[in-house]
């Protein structure tokens, strides 16, 4: 999965701002954008919550969830050991059934990506070919806080060693105090440091860390600022930070790609992350893409679940459904 | 396949253990009515659901008397604390049987499941516990110490939400101390009958509530009963005016809640997803049978283009069939005649140079359907813009300034509710304070709670339903000078004979009156009250 050019990007932002990105200029559009009415959000999205997926609409939903994994492990403690094991529960998610798809990525810290790499050997590559991608946490990942030669060497590191996908996280705080110039500069800059030697990209996601930025105002702003500087996918949550995901964001977040989409023609991705452990609300959230942008956005480079546990939920109500009885934790692999 | 075309999701039927017949039920029992019985059928396949009873003038005396007979000899005697009892059971037993009640509403009404599951039947339940709440507390209702309860009820229900209407008029006449005759409509008397059941189970005291069936007839004559002491009706302003005249010159309560063209108001700050959310909600909700949708949508014009679009995109994804299917969002025409009604107004729409849009959705072959409609470059002479639809079918007007589209959401005959969609609050108040509507929301719509006062102005009505002002309906003041001297068991309605009756053998209700209240009191009730029959 590669990502888009950066030159296109700021000479699209620029078209849609009218302007420079500059402080003055996105605060001028990104508050010009209509408000969001908190209790119509959430009740929409518990609306959506509501569909009752069942039979073969269920067994489809729980092979698609699977497909859109990014299988996480963002610990102080990992190890080239977790690592290889992780990357062994993605290639093979349940031993006991061959027909069960493989995840899309997997998703690790930056120094973390060669050990990924290597587990992964012929499996990896584009999602959108069955294959599994390396995503990998950079710029000084959860909080942001380090000066951005720090953040950009931490991405170039991490590109370099041959991760497919860059996970920044935005500065929450740049953001809060109404630098959106600032912001916006930064994930320009990442977006640069995606860049490989041969020219092409790896793919951008940016975190927003939306229980930081707390209104769904600033949920739907910052959703703006991070596509107007150039992210191929809009995150919402880096897991470090409750609230993480949660269907009413998500929606949010899947509005304004469908609004972008209207307005440009292309298409942002959406990862919610943190939070999503039930294949049953997992499956919420295809509903909530299916019936907001459309069914066409359930495909790997547009839609992911950042998630680890989620795995082993939908595992087990694969084989429900293939043997008509529940099993239990001990049916499925711990990693 | 397509993953937006859901596996079907059905309700099952199997919950509902329904009787072939229905009789009517009169003092505490089922018996068959002397009229000619009626069918009532599944709008959404045109089946056969159950025979029903009709009553004939003989049964509705039958009930009107056994009404007076609970009134005088239990229900107005018992403490309000005891009433109050009767009330949380019920509501209690609702939640119970919830999911039955659910599937028994869609099946008659043709509403979808997901909203008689996540909307009528809670706020049925909610009713009632809210009404149990304020049977003992009366003093409070803003009427004075001791207010009385007005005897007999005549109370008659539409068909939009049959079971959620029952609740809203039974709830509080009960609560007041008043004993009920309540007819459904003819094409929705399931749920009722179910409810009679819950009645049985809850040992209400026979007679409190009586629950016929039957056509236009039947409720004529029940609101024409000279034993009656209260009429309310909710249901079309045509109907709501007959009754007015027929029961004008007597002293008789009414209130009516009849018809409405709700203006909802986008401003151009306003949340626009989630307005486009509300203007579904607001006219598609129970596929636009609801007395109060916001059925005229008063657009700023500097964004009507952007929010017309946006409702036809939301407007695709809305999933109209099986009404006992839980990703139903729009279910059945509740009947063909109101079918036709939909479609001769919808005709006269186009015919007057309006533009018609409709949902692109298959519709079944049997029952009776329509699909979402919208309707733009409507003028405000249009008579889709001045006539109730009472379906799922949308009029755009726009204005250009808050000015305007005050006055425009106010160019009606009616006056039940209207929205307002806007990201300021000043201005939310501000236009607010000037429409001339019974509800308004804000930022939301066809949002009810049983706190919440509910009318109409103008055509749509008299009386407030829910909340305190809900309990002044079904309340009179005490008589002067009585007020203070203490809790009169004995309503305006109550008759002599109970009187008499009470003096010789209190009733169980009543045992909690003081003796302090003697003979003098009941004397002065009957002088001032007299006898109503």
């Amino acid at each position: 999965m590669s990502g888009t050019s950066l030159v296109t990007a700021r000479e699209r932002a620029i078209a849609v701002l009218g302007g420079e990105p500059d402080d003055a200029t996105l605060r001028r559009y990104l508050h010009g954008i209509p408000g969001v009415d908190a209790v119509g959000l959430e009740q929409r999205a518990a609306g959506l919550g509501t569909r009752s997926i069942k039979t073969t609409s269920k067994q489809w939903a729980l092979d698609k969830i699977i497909t859109l994994i990014d299988l996480t492990t963002l610990e102080g403690a990992d190890t080239p050991g977790k690592v290889r094991s992780l990357v062994a529960k993605a290639m093979t998610p349940d031993p006991s059934d061959a027909t069960t798809p493989r995840v899309a990525a997997v998703c690790v810290y930056g120094d973390m990506v060669p050990y990924a790499i290597e587990a992964l050997g012929a499996a990896h590559g584009d999602p959108d070919d069955g294959l599994i991608s390396v995503a990998a946490v950079a710029t000084a990942f959860p909080s942001g806080r380090a000066s951005l030669e720090i953040k950009l060497a931490d991405t170039a590191e991490a590109v370099a060693a041959g991760a497919d996908e860059i996970d920044m996280v935005i500065d929450r705080g740049a953001f809060l105090a109404g630098r959106y110039g600032l912001v916006f500069d930064q994930i320009a800059a990442v977006k640069g440091a995606c860049r490989r030697p041969d020219g092409s990209s790896a793919s951008l996601k940016v975190i927003l860390e939306t229980g930081e930025l707390v209104t769904y105002d600033n949920v739907r702003r910052a959703s703006w600022l991070a596509i107007l500087a150039g992210g191929d996918f809009i995150k919402t949550s880096t897991g470090k930070v409750a609230p993480a995901a949660t269907l009413p964001v998500t929606l949010l977040m899947l509005e304004v790609v469908r609004d972008w989409h209207l307005a440009t023609g292309q298409r942002i991705g959406v990862k919610p992350a943190g939070g999503i452990r039930s294949s049953k609300d997992a499956i919420k959230y295809l509903v909530t893409v299916a019936e907001t942008v459309g069914e066409e956005w359930l495909v790997p480079h547009l839609f992911r679940f950042g998630a680890s546990s989620l795995l082993n939920d939908v595992l087990l109500q694969r084989q429900k459904i293939a043997t008509g009885h529940y099993s239990g934790a001990d049916y499925v692999t711990i990693d | 396949m397509s993953f937006l075309d859901y596996a079907p999701a059905p309700e099952s039927r199997a919950i509902l253990n329904l009787r072939d017949r229905y009789g009517l039920f009169i003092d505490g029992e089922f018996v068959d009515g002397r009229g000619e019985p009626f069918h009532t059928i599944s709008p959404a396949t045109e089946e056969h659901i159950a025979t029903i009873s009709t009553a004939n003038t003989a049964d509705v005396d039958a009930a009107v008397a056994a009404a007076r007979r609970a009134y005088d000899r239990t229900w107005s005697r018992m403490s309000g604390r005891d009433r109050g009892k009767y009330l949380f059971r019920i509501a209690r037993l609702v939640q119970e049987r919830a999911r039955e009640l659910a599937v028994a509403e869609s099946l008659d009404n043709g509403k979808p499941i997901k909203e008689s599951r996540d909307v009528d039947v809670p706020l049925v339940a909610a009713w009632f516990f809210y009404y149990a709440g304020w049977a003992d507390k009366l003093d409070h209702a803003g009427l004075g110490a001791n207010p009385r309860s007005l005897g007999v009820a005549a109370q008659v229900i539409p068909w939009n939400f049959p079971l959620l209407m029952l609740a809203w008029k039974i709830a509080p006449a009960l609560a007041a101390g008043n004993t009920v005759v309540l007819k459904p409509a003819e094409t929705t008397p399931l749920t009722a009958l179910i409810f009679a059941e819950i009645l049985q189970q809850a040992e209400l005291p026979p007679g409190v509530v009586n629950i016929i069936t039957g056509a236009g007839d039947t409720g004529a004559a029940l609101v024409a009963h000279e034993g009656v002491d209260k009429v309310a009706f909710t249901g079309s302003t045509g109907v709501g005016r007959a009754i007015a005249k027929q029961i004008a010159g007597t002293d008789k309560k009414v209130t009516l809640e009849l018809g409405g063209k709700a203006a909802n108001i986008v401003f151009d700050d306003a949340p626009i997803d989630q307005a486009v959310e509300g203007i579904v909600n607001g006219i598609f909700f129970n596929q636009g049978h609801v007395c109060c949708a916001g059925s005229r949508l008063l657009v700023q014009e500097n964004i009507h283009d952007e929010v017309v679009e946006r409702l036809k995109l939301r407007l695709s994804t809305l999933r109209l069939g099986d009404p006992l299917d839980k990703n139903t969002d729009i279910g059945a025409i509740n009947s063909r005649e109101q079918l036709e009604r939909i479609r001769e107004l919808s005709d006269i729409g186009v015919a007057e140079g309006a533009d018609r849009w409709t949902a692109p959705c298959d519709i079944p072959a049997n029952g009776f359907w329509y699909a979402p409609t919208i309707f733009t470059n409507v003028q405000t002479s249009s008579r889709i813009a001045r006539e109730e639809i009472f379906g799922p079918v949308l009029s755009v007007l726009t204005f250009r300034t808050p000015a305007e589209a005050i006055a425009k959401a106010n160019n009606t005959p009616y006056g039940l509710s209207a929205g307002i969609w806007s990201d300021k609050g000043s201005r939310i108040l501000a236009v607010a304070d000037q429409l001339r509507a019974g509800v308004i929301w804000a930022n939301t719509f066809n949002r009810f709670d049983p706190s919440s006062p509910f009318g109409g102005y103008k055509e749509s009505g008299y009386g407030r339903e829910g909340g305190r002002h809900g309990l002044a309906a079904y309340l009179a003041p005490a008589p002067i000078g009585q007020s203070a001297a203490g809790r009169s068991a004995l309503g305006r309605g109550a008759s002599k004979g109970a009187i008499e009756a009470d003096a010789a053998e209190p009733a169980v209700g009543a045992r909690a009156a003081k003796p302090a209240r003697g003979a003098k009191r009941r004397q002065a009730d009957a002088a001032t009250k007299g006898s109503k029959r």
